[in-house]
């Protein structure tokens, strides 16, 4: 029984090796360029626009929704990377309707570079919006004695995201495995259904969750310069 | 009882307790958040929406402490390092 698509291999020369994982993952990449430029080719302002701009409007505006809800201001700065990570984990975990598709999200090691992102984006938003020493600051509060916590913070939560989102699919696609040999009639139908449903609940928390940790970098400075407003008032 | 069946039992063994445990207590908390946002659902409709999402987050963080422990286990009983080390000696 395979635990992750990684010990699929195709190819291997060296230390460098094609799996199955990456194999999938460059799949959907070049399936959501080629569809994004497919449908962004001949963009209108009119009333009456094609059926797939209007699909990928929606996805653009509830994306950019749910982030100003999160309590980031101007959310067009923050959309390429979190609208990228949802639509390209969303896009992993919808496809297992397709019959011998494996998810690359079940992999350790994808799942890890997108918690990796997350972990690189966070510092540099924050110091695009406040500045190096301001944002390293942030470490050291409200007590100096709070900074360990707050890098051992920083760095289990990239942790829990890479663990997460690994965890929830590699477990669905175990539960179907299982089953399959005990009752292989209907009931992995059902869990496959259910399977989907965490895949979407999984994209929406990864990305919320980097939503989140980007937000209280940026935030803090927001509110200190709130304050001095304040004060010069 | 030689190296490699005491490290296989404990394995199996571990890897039940952990997951047992591993669910039963995260369902404990993931039934009061749920418990809880219903109530405040109930005295404030108008809330709703930041209600579920935080919902959803907190639901989130607690069901990966439950995934920890399955992954956990998957590890002992799949691809446990104890094991492989004694078979390839």
């Amino acid at each position: 029984m395979n635990l992750t698509p990684d010990q699929t291999v195709f190819w291997s020369h060296g230390f460098i090796t094609l799996n199955l994982t990456i194999v999938t993952t460059w799949g959907i990449m070049l399936f959501m360029i080629i569809g994004a430029k497919l449908v962004t080719r001949n963009l209108k302002t009119t009333h009456t626009i094609s059926r797939w701009q209007c699909l990928l409007e929606m996805i653009v505006t509830t994306i950019k929704e749910q982030i100003r809800e999160v309590g980031l201001e101007k959310p067009d700065k923050y959309i390429n990377f979190i609208g990228t990570l949802f639509l390209f984990i969303a896009m992993c975990n919808i496809w297992i309707i397709l019959p011998w598709y494996e998810p690359p999200t079940g992999s350790l090691s994808t799942t890890s570079a997108l918690a990796i992102a997350v972990f690189l984006a966070v510092p540099f938003f924050g110091i695009q919006k406040s500045g190096f020493f301001a944002y390293l600051k942030s470490y050291i509060k409200p007590t100096f004695i709070m900074l360990p916590f707050n890098i051992i913070g920083e760095l289990s939560r990239t942790l829990a995201l890479a663990i997460r989102l690994f965890g929830n699919i590699m477990s669905g696609g175990m539960i179907i495995a299982i089953l399959l040999s005990i009752s292989p009639l209907f009931i992995p139908i059902v869990m496959k259904a259910l399977g989907l449903l965490t895949g979407m609940v999984q994209a929406y928390i990864f990305s919320i969750l980097a939503t989140v940790y980007i937000a209280a970098a940026v935030q803090e400075s927001i509110k200190k310069k709130k304050l001095t407003q304040h004060n010069t008032n | 009882m030689d190296n490699v069946s005491s490290i296989a039992m404990v394995s199996i063994i571990t890897a039940g307790l952990t997951t047992s445990i591993g669910c039963m207590i995260p369902a404990l908390s993931e039934g009061k958040a749920v418990a809880t946002a219903l109530s405040s659902i109930a005295q404030q409709p108008d809330a709703a929406p930041t209600i579920t999402r935080t919902l959803f987050v907190g639901l989130a963080m607690i069901e990966s402490t439950a995934i920890y422990c399955f992954v956990v286990s998957m590890i002992l009983i799949f691809a446990n390092p104890f094991w492989t080390h004694i078979i390839g000696k």
